[in-house]
Order: C-alpha cells, then sequence, then structure tokens
C-alpha cells in the first residue's frame, strides 16, 4: 500500500497534466497571433487571408462554445447560428443606438456584454422547459430556435428618436418616428452602418477569454456536476446532482459565447443581415466539434480555423474546390475515428512520450462513443 | 430511534402490486440484507426508498424525518446514497473525479468562483481531493485516481460506485447486489470491504444479495421478500432456517 506522499504525488502529476493541456491551448492561440500579426505588419499576407482573420477568430469562439453543449454536458444543439444571430443583432443595435455618445473602446466592450447578456438569456428561456425533458428534445427545439429568430429579425424595424425606442414587425412607416428619427434595424435589410471595431486582436482575446471561461468550468465543481449528468445521469440525480440546473448552466454560458461570436462577427461588416445565420451555419459549427473531436478543445480549434479557411484557399480550383473540401472532410474524420488510425497514433505517443501511451487510445474511443 | 423506518410501504405499476405493504426497520449501525428470488421487488423497494419511484402508499423516514415522495437529489442531500445493479459509473471521467463529484453538496463554491480561480477554488479543490483520495485509499483505488472510472476491472468498477456513495456522507448506504458478477475471491474481499466500511465510517447499510454466502456471513438481519410481499424477516439465521423461505427458493 501507498503512503500519502505518493497520494500527493499521483493528485499533482494529475493537476499537472490538466494545466499542460490547459495551456497548450492557450499556446496555439497565442502562436497562431504572433505568426498571422506579423504577416499582417510586414505585409506578408494575402488580401483574402487578411480578411478571413475575424472570421477565422468568430468560428474558432462558436465552435469552443458549442464543444461546451455537445462534449461536456453531452446535449446536442442545432441553433447555435441563432444565439450568434442574438447576440450580433442586438450588440449593433446597441452600438448603433449609442453612436458617438461614448468613446470607441468602452461601447464596444458593452456591446459585446449586451450581445452576451441577450444571447445567454435566450438559451434561459430555451433551456427551462427543455432542459426538464430527457432525451433529444433539445436538438429539434433548438433546429427551430434557429429559424424562429431568423425570420423574427427578418421583418423587424426598430429606431430611435428623442422620444426613445420604436419597434415594428410591419414596416419602416409603422414606427411612427419624428423625423428627425434615426433608423436602425431595417427588416431583411437588416442594420447597416455598424462600427468596424472588430480586429484580430480583439477576436483573439474574445478566443482566449472563451478557452479560460470553458476550461475553467471543465476543470471546477460546477464542471464535474455537468459531466456527471453527461455520463449518468440517474446516478448523477442519486448523489445529490441537480441535472437540470447544471445542464441549464452549461447551455446558457455556451449560448451566451456564441452571442460573443456573433458580437465579433457584427462589428466586422458594414451590413448585417440574418442570411449567413441559418441552419448551414449552425450544421457548419457542430462539424467543427465533431470532426475536431467531440469533448476536445484543441480539435474544435484547429477545425475551425482548417475548415473556415479551406475553402477560401481552394478558390484557385474553381470547380474542384467542394470536391476536394469534401475529401478533405472524409481524411480528418478518419484520422480521427477510424480505429486503425487511433491505434496508429497511440503506438506512436506511446513512443514518444514512454508512459501510459497505450492507454490513450482506448480513452479517446471511448470519448468518441460517449 | 431507528436510522430507517418503512410503513406499509406499497407500489403498484398498472393492475401489478410490485411491492405491496412492506415493513422495514433497520436501527443505526446495521447491517441489514434484502433477499428473496428474482422479480421479487427488491430492486424496486431501492426505487422506492431513493425517490426514483413515488409511492403509491406509506411512509418512509430516515432518522425520523419524513422522506416520503421527495426527489432523488433531496432524499440524497438528506443522507441516503446507493449503487446501482448494473454499474453507474461516471466512465469518462477520472477515478479520482468520480469521488470528488460525490461530495459536491459538502464543499461548496460557486461557479464564478471556479471559473475566476479565485483563491477560495484552490482552497475548497484541496480539501476535497485530500478527503477523496482518503477515501479512495480505503478501496486501495488510490493508486489508479488518474484513470477513467471506464477502464478499471469491474470488481474495481463496484468498489468505486461505493466510494462514490460514500463521498455523499451518507446516514445510510444501499447497495444493489454488489456481488453480482464477482468470482469467489472477489466476494470475500467485498464482504471484508463492506464490514470495514461499516465500522470506519459508523455506516448503517442495507443491501440486496443474492449470493447467500455473502448474505448469511456479513447480514445481521434479513427481509425476505415473494411477489412483492414480505415473506419472512428476523436474525439471519432464523430467516435461512424459515421453512417458507426455504420453499420460495428451492420450491416444495
Amino acid at each position: 500500500m501507498r503512503d500519502m506522499g505518493n497520494n500527493t504525488e499521483l493528485v499533482k502529476r494529475m493537476r499537472r497534466k490538466t494545466l499542460r493541456g490547459n495551456l497548450l491551448n492557450y499556446v496555439i492561440v497565442l502562436g497562431a497571433y504572433a505568426i498571422l500579426q506579423t504577416m499582417v505588419m510586414t505585409g506578408n499576407i494575402s488580401s483574402l487571408l487578411k480578411g478571413l482573420l475575424v472570421p477565422l477568430c468568430v468560428y474558432v469562439i462558436a465552435a469552443l462554445s458549442l464543444n461546451l453543449v455537445v462534449g461536456i454536458s453531452g446535449e446536442l444543439s442545432l441553433g447555435h447560428a441563432g444565439f450568434m444571430c442574438v447576440g450580433a443583432y442586438s450588440s449593433a443595435f446597441f452600438s448603433n443606438a449609442v453612436g458617438t455618445a461614448l468613446p470607441d473602446i468602452l461601447r464596444f466592450i458593452l456591446a459585446i456584454f449586451v450581445g452576451a447578456a441577450v444571447a445567454g438569456l435566450f438559451g434561459i428561456l430555451i433551456g427551462i422547459p427543455v432542459l426538464r425533458l430527457k432525451g433529444d428534445y433539445l436538438a429539434i427545439v433548438t433546429l427551430a430556435f434557429g429559424e424562429i429568430i431568423k425570420n423574427l429579425l427578418n421583418v423587424l424595424y426598430a429606431g430611435i428618436d428623442s422620444n426613445g425606442l420604436h419597434f415594428s414587425t410591419k414596416s419602416a412607416m409603422d414606427l411612427g418616428m419624428e423625423p428627425t428619427g434615426r433608423q436602425i434595424i431595417k427588416g431583411a435589410l437588416g442594420i447597416s452602418g455598424t462600427p468596424k471595431n472588430s480586429t484580430f486582436t480583439v477576436g483573439i482575446i474574445l478566443i482566449l477569454i472563451t478557452l479560460m471561461v470553458v476550461q475553467n468550468l471543465i476543470n471546477s465543481r460546477a464542471g464535474r456536476a455537468i459531466m456527471s449528468t453527461r455520463d449518468n445521469r440517474i446516478a448523477a440525480e442519486s448523489i445529490g446532482i441537480p441535472v437540470t440546473k447544471y445542464k441549464l448552466l452549461a447551455f446558457s454560458i455556451s449560448a451566451s459565447l456564441a452571442g460573443c461570436a456573433g458580437v465579433l462577427y457584427a462589428h466586422n461588416l458594414a451590413t448585417l443581415n440574418t442570411k449567413k445565420f441559418d441552419y448551414n451555419t449552425s450544421i457548419l459549427i457542430l462539424v467543427f466539434v465533431v470532426l475536431g473531436g467531440i469533448g476536445n478543445l484543441t480539435g474544435s480549434i484547429i477545425a475551425a480555423v482548417i475548415l473556415t479557411a479551406l475553402p477560401e484557399m481552394l478558390r484557385f480550383l474553381n470547380n474542384y474546390r467542394m470536391l476536394i473540401y469534401a475529401i478533405v472532410l472524409i481524411v480528418i474524420m478518419l484520422f480521427n475515428w477510424a480505429p486503425a488510425a487511433l491505434d496508429m497514433r497511440s503506438r506512436l505517443r506511446s513512443r514518444i512520450f514512454k508512459n501510459r501511451g497505450s492507454g490513450n487510445g482506448k480513452e479517446e474511443e471511448q470519448n468518441g462513443n460517449a | 430511534m431507528a436510522m430507517l423506518e418503512v410503513n406499509n410501504l406499497s407500489i403498484s405499476f398498472g393492475g401489478l402490486h410490485a411491492v405491496d405493504d412492506f415493513n422495514l426497520t433497520i436501527e443505526k449501525g446495521e447491517l441489514y440484507g434484502l433477499i428473496g428470488p428474482n422479480g421479487a421487488g427488491k430492486t424496486t423497494v431501492f426505487n422506492l426508498l431513493t425517490g426514483v419511484y413515488k409511492p403509491s402508499e406509506g411512509i418512509i423516514r430516515l432518522d425520523g424525518v419524513d422522506i416520503t415522495g421527495k426527489s432523488t437529489m433531496d432524499i440524497n442531500k438528506a443522507g441516503v446514497a446507493r449503487t446501482f445493479q448494473n454499474i453507474r459509473l461516471f466512465k469518462d471521467m477520472p477515478v479520482l473525479d468520480n469521488v470528488k463529484t460525490g461530495f459536491h453538496n459538502h464543499y461548496k463554491y460557486s461557479t464564478l468562483t471556479g471559473i475566476l480561480r479565485l483563491p477560495k477554488y484552490r482552497r475548497v479543490e484541496n480539501s476535497i481531493d485530500e478527503r477523496s483520495m482518503e477515501i479512495l485509499k480505503v478501496f486501495e483505488l488510490d493508486s489508479e485516481a488518474d484513470l477513467l472510472a471506464g477502464n478499471l476491472p469491474y470488481g474495481k468498477q463496484r468498489k468505486l460506485e461505493i466510494a462514490r456513495a460514500l463521498a455523499t456522507e451518507p446516514k445510510l448506504l444501499l447497495l444493489d447486489e454488489p456481488a453480482a458478477g464477482m468470482n469467489p475471491n472477489e466476494t470475500a474481499e467485498l464482504m471484508e470491504t463492506i464490514r470495514f466500511v461499516r465500522d470506519r465510517f459508523d455506516m448503517t447499510i442495507l443491501l440486496i444479495e443474492h449470493d447467500m454466502k455473502l448474505v448469511s456471513g456479513i447480514c445481521e438481519k434479513l427481509t425476505v421478500l415473494n411477489f412483492g410481499r414480505m415473506l419472512s424477516m428476523g436474525t439471519t439465521s432464523d430467516v435461512l432456517n424459515d421453512p417458507a423461505v426455504i420453499a420460495a427458493y428451492l420450491g416444495e
């Protein structure tokens, strides 16, 4: 039997392992930032890639936030684009309404909070009824939510004048504003003239904050409770965990992080409309999470970057572009999940690290089945 | 006062009286066995005691407090912990975290404290780690604390389930067929562990078991269920020699 000294040693080793994994993600993000930012500063970057930098950050944040729902809490959300949409519209509305009344930086920081809060609120509203149920209801409801919110915002008109805010779902005329009033949301035309506050640096900072929130949450009391409800709901109840509360916590945090991604997106475009926030985008984010490995944050980051950049980088292939894209998807899928590939990876790892290497392949396989 | 007092407990599924007029009294520190042929309603009794099912009649009192009809979560908070017939561990979490999750309602800090890593986070986590390792050590699982629970061998998974239940600091521990699927050596070892848990944690234990060697070896009192009704109860040797019990098990 081991003595207490070895026990604390083991706990310390586990902590170091977690810390290493967490730091790796920060290092990857900061490393990518250093390289790309150097390229921007020295002018060695194509205008295509330069234009992609902020969208890359948007999708990385979206993928990380969805991974919190799919990988950590074990639920399926098919409407994360809807939460991005809510975050984007509410923050763009805020920024336009405030205008130049506040300094740029302060206004943008507040806009991020507005977007995150409104998206989080929608997350709670949807989660309260749905997460009490057992089964795949969340997938169905979020799918519907994404479509409803898109169509609702398509017919929404809003403006501001000296009397305050005006809303209408019919037309701009129905707002009944004073002639000096400003119209901000113009129905299907969306919101134009949002200040372009999003930069690559801001995007990276938001990614780091997202990583911090998700990683620190996972390694805390709340995170263990969330994962326990994923692994075995009945057992979690039997040890006194309020299952619905923790599923709701994970879902609303995830929704509000997706809202942040929306804020970043909205403040990068001259004109914001709902077209981009459709079902396809929700599925795309889910593809990042699944291909990167469910529950694997590093994988989500890498998959989001590769799969966002790739279709743009392949433009020179013209008609063959989507064909190559599809093949890349399949190759990543095989590399991540095929038993032979898992075997090979664990063998490589054991050769490199020489300790506990053989167990890793199995662990990953089990994560996949979860 | 009795640790567990069950009066006139009944539940029906449609027309089937799964448990009918069931009575049970367990004193503090007792090691009590609940036995009976397959389908007698033993696990249903456990599910009633832990709030998985709501009884259609009857009262359950834990240490004098009425816990009838409360939720599983609240009953655990009141002091009842259980293990499952088919093991239910958090398979994709490390062994240590399975036990740490059990301490959920005893060592608290807010979610925000966890996300922002305030000083309280490290302090409380240190205490949880220490307590969890202590419990794992009792079950000789401490050297495997960093493995995923799903990768443990079967016998150790059963032990880990008991360890996790103990982490909720219960007054009453319910074990649902703890020796199922174990070989004679593992069963003998398990008997030692159960006895040790009772003495070390001053625990009251109610267990369901088919293995008569285990039952007669460690249980002080028994209740026998058959077709949802109580067939016999009393001290272990009396019950096992009761002609009605022998008839129920072996046929007449």
